[in-house]
């Protein structure tokens, strides 16, 4: 009976079994329906087993909205329960739980995915490539993410959700403290998901680096290929510091060593140092992105090339090597001297200077431009004025003597909310909305669209900057409930109508894609924004073979070239196209992934055992396979070809 | 001559051995725990520079510049975290 006592929640309520409920009766809907459509070789053939660039990346974006909604409906309960003073709506723990969970899901299984979705897509268009430099690996990089998702999705519903913070910091993560296996679940889920983005970092490098056009050298690459560059670099050098912190974190918790502990010898600190080492790479491992995604919807609707394409590039440079000397200013309060926070005090405003020089950059770029505001121009000029007062108010937390007073406050709640959603989530709705017509070949309602961007931008506004208020008066963050004299309650009433707003947009965002994907127009042409680089440069939606001819590039803006100035983008004639086949390997992998950190964290070593052996093997014959891929004749092309343009 | 016998891998394979063996001595000798450390940090770099230039093929191909710009990148960045990690945690610890 004690065996099945440790899948009990340890703290259930309603809430949660009502949850239960819905995802039994999701699950079972979900199979009844691919039963009765007869959809499962469809789901198979053409999503599982998928090695394709493209569907990766619409399966991370897919994976990224719900996951978005997962986080949004935890920072709704969080709103709605600080809403008013002593409200009983949560209990503490619950409350520890949703905090814990909405950071862990929103960086690393929304925001994560959803930079990873649009680089998947865009880079290799981008840089005329037909897929990355490893297409199977980057299958496995999905799946390893999916099922990092899913294992630490079901800690709620069993065992218990971990609620030590998206920090997790010991001695309050260690079993002393946190006896559930929720903290099992958090180190177990975000290791096999950092592999997979670890492993996207390095196809991501080397797909860069070697497979770019002819003709395209790297100070030639669209801004957003630039970005995904550094942003995989920083991937590669932050993650394995993660890795490193997780085992530890997992061996403290699992196999009672000391290197976390207050005892024996253990740093608990050093748990707030590694994760940090890892952790302020990992926001600009979100903004850089981000960064690149306006730089390439600026020029665009701006009718203006971008202002100062080599400053661009050279600050991204400086802000990748600045992000690894600055992850102290986290933990000013820690207690160390005044010599050390001194240091990365200055580090730390100095990458406000790089930051600074972009956004200039993109205000010269719109400097006497013909702006037209549509949907993704609307985000990123929304993004400027916003980005930038979460952005200044980053640089007084990092004064390290003021930041005594700001630290663990909502002052800090609001200042990185307010450089995220509008760096991280403005981004990727302006990127989703741009390539949408790339991805489906329709494009989204402009109408529903602005709707929804005044939403979610006026309820950014007014759910975060009372924060910058009530934090300065004293409320600390997470904490579940304060009492009325503390007169916090007004300004978290704003925040949670600010959270309102913010949910009615996302929903604007959801019922856009329904309605568009109803009505919307499927005869948009191959260039519906009248866009600069590579990627418009192909059909709308892109052929399994990207470009039919490899293109020749001459510059960042080799499509609009080929618009204006008469350059040739095709010289050569059809020829032969090796593309590689689908696999289920990756899949099948990562289920044993999910089994393996399963049970794992529930300790069944048999099981982890047996499944260990299943991933080994899953390698062993990947090593052995002899699978040379397929071609695509120059006639079929040809015949691929006429037809997708006979359809315009 | 030259062809069947790879001289280079040969004495990159034996030098690795040893500089294994002498990493090794830290353990089985009795000696203070700074000297211990010095040898294995030297003896660490020198192999892992080793096994990247004579096994791993840095600086044979044509991109060798990139290769050795990412390789100082990263000991750049691998200095800075071990450094800066000792100054936070111990030396400016008060």
């Amino acid at each position: 009976m004690e065996f099945f006592e440790r899948f009990a929640i340890p703290h259930p309520s309603p809430a949660i079994y009502a949850s239960m409920v819905a995802i039994a009766l999701t699950t079972i809907a979900v199979v009844v329906g691919l039963t009765y459509f007869k959809k499962w070789g469809y789901l198979w053939r053409e999503w599982l087993t998928t090695v394709d660039h493209k569907k990766i990346g619409i399966m991370y974006m897919i994976s990224a909205l719900l996951m978005l909604f997962r986080g949004g409906a935890d920072a709704l309960m969080m709103r709605a329960q600080t809403a008013v003073p002593e409200n009983t709506l949560l209990d503490a723990q619950h409350y520890n739980e949703i905090f814990t969970t909405h950071g862990v899901v929103m960086i690393i299984f929304m925001a994560m995915a959803f930079i990873i979705a649009l680089m998947n897509f865009v880079i290799p268009l981008q840089i005329g490539a037909r897929d990355v430099a490893f297409p199977r690996l980057n299958a496995l990089s999905f799946w390893l993410y999916f099922m990092g998702a899913m294992l630490l999705n079901i800690s709620f519903v069993i065992g218990g959700s971990p609620s030590s913070g998206w920090t997790s910091y010991f001695p309050l993560a260690g079993n002393e403290l946190s006896p559930s296996v929720g903290t099992n679940y958090y180190m177990l889920a975000l290791q096999i998901s950092g592999l997979g983005t670890l492993i996207t970092g390095i196809n991501f490098i080397v797909t860069i680096l070697k497979m770019r056009a002819p003709g395209m050298t790297l100070m030639k690459m669209p801004m957003f290929t630039w970005a995904g560059l550094i942003t995989n670099v920083i991937i590669v050098f932050a993650f394995p510091v993660l890795t490193v912190a997780l085992a530890m974190g997992t061996m403290d918790r699992l196999f009672a060593t000391n290197f976390f502990t207050t005892t024996d010898g253990g740093m608990d600190m050093l748990w707030a140092n590694l994760f940090w080492v890892w952790g302020h790479p990992e926001v600009y491992i979100l903004i850089l992105p981000a960064f690149g995604i306006y730089s390439e919807i600026i020029p665009t609707f701006a009718r203006r090339n971008l202002y100062g394409y080599t400053t661009m590039v050279v600050s991204m440079v400086v802000i990748s090597l600045l992000s690894f000397v600055v992850w102290v200013h986290h933990f000013f309060t820690m207690g160390q001297g005044a010599l050390v926070n001194s240091i990365f005090s200055i580090t730390t405003m100095a990458i406000a200077v790089p930051t600074g020089i972009k956004i200039f950059n993109w205000l010269f770029t719109m400097w006497k431009g013909k702006i037209q505001f549509t949907v993704p121009m609307l985000y990123s000029l929304g993004f400027i004025p916003i980005f930038t007062i979460g952005g200044v108010t980053g640089v007084m937390l990092g004064m390290a003597s003021a930041d005594y007073q700001y630290h663990n406050t909502m002052f800090l709640v609001a200042h990185f909310h307010l450089v995220i959603i509008p760096g991280v989530v403005f981004a990727m709705i302006a990127g989703l909305t741009y390539w949408w017509p790339k991805m489906f070949g329709f494009m989204l309602n402009e109408r529903i669209g602005k709707w929804g961007f005044w939403f979610i931008a006026g309820g950014t506004v007014l759910a975060f900057f009372p924060m910058f208020i009530s934090g300065l008066d004293g409320q600390a963050r997470r904490m579940y409930t304060y009492s009325e004299g503390t007169g916090f309650g007004i300004w978290n009433m704003l925040s949670f109508v600010g959270a309102i707003g913010l949910a009615i947009g996302f929903a604007l965002l959801v019922y856009n894609i329904y309605y568009s994907t109803r009505y919307a127009s499927r005869d948009i042409g191959d260039d519906p924004w009248n866009a600069r680089s590579l990627e418009w440069a192909t059909h709308n939606p892109v052929p399994e073979y990207n470009f039919a001819i490899t293109p020749q590039v001459n510059s960042s803006e080799a499509f609009w070239d080929a618009k204006k100035r008469g350059h040739k983008l095709f010289k050569a004639g059809y020829k032969d196209i090796h593309m590689p086949n689908n696999s289920g390997i990756p899949f099948i992998m990562s289920v044993f992934f999910f089994i393996f950190g399963f049970a794992f964290i529930f300790s069944m070593w048999i099981t982890v055992i047996v499944s260990l052996i299943a991933i080994l093997a899953c390698m062993t014959y990947r090593s052995f396979e002899k699978d040379d891929g397929y071609h695509i004749t120059a006639e079929e092309l040809k015949k691929a070809e006429s037809e997708l343009r006979g359809a315009k | 001559m030259k062809e069947l016998f790879p001289a280079k891998h040969v004495s990159g394979f034996v030098f690795s051995l040893i500089l294994t063996g002498v990493a090794l001595l830290v353990y089985f000798m009795d000696m203070s725990f700074a000297v211990g450390m010095t040898i294995l940090v030297i003896t660490a770099f020198a192999q892992a520079t080793l096994q990247l230039v004579v096994f791993m093929h840095a600086g044979e191909s044509s991109d060798k510049r990139s290769i050795y710009i990412s390789v100082i990148y990263g000991i750049v960045i691998a200095i800075l975290t071990v450094l800066g990690t000792l100054l936070a945690m111990i030396w400016g610890y008060v």
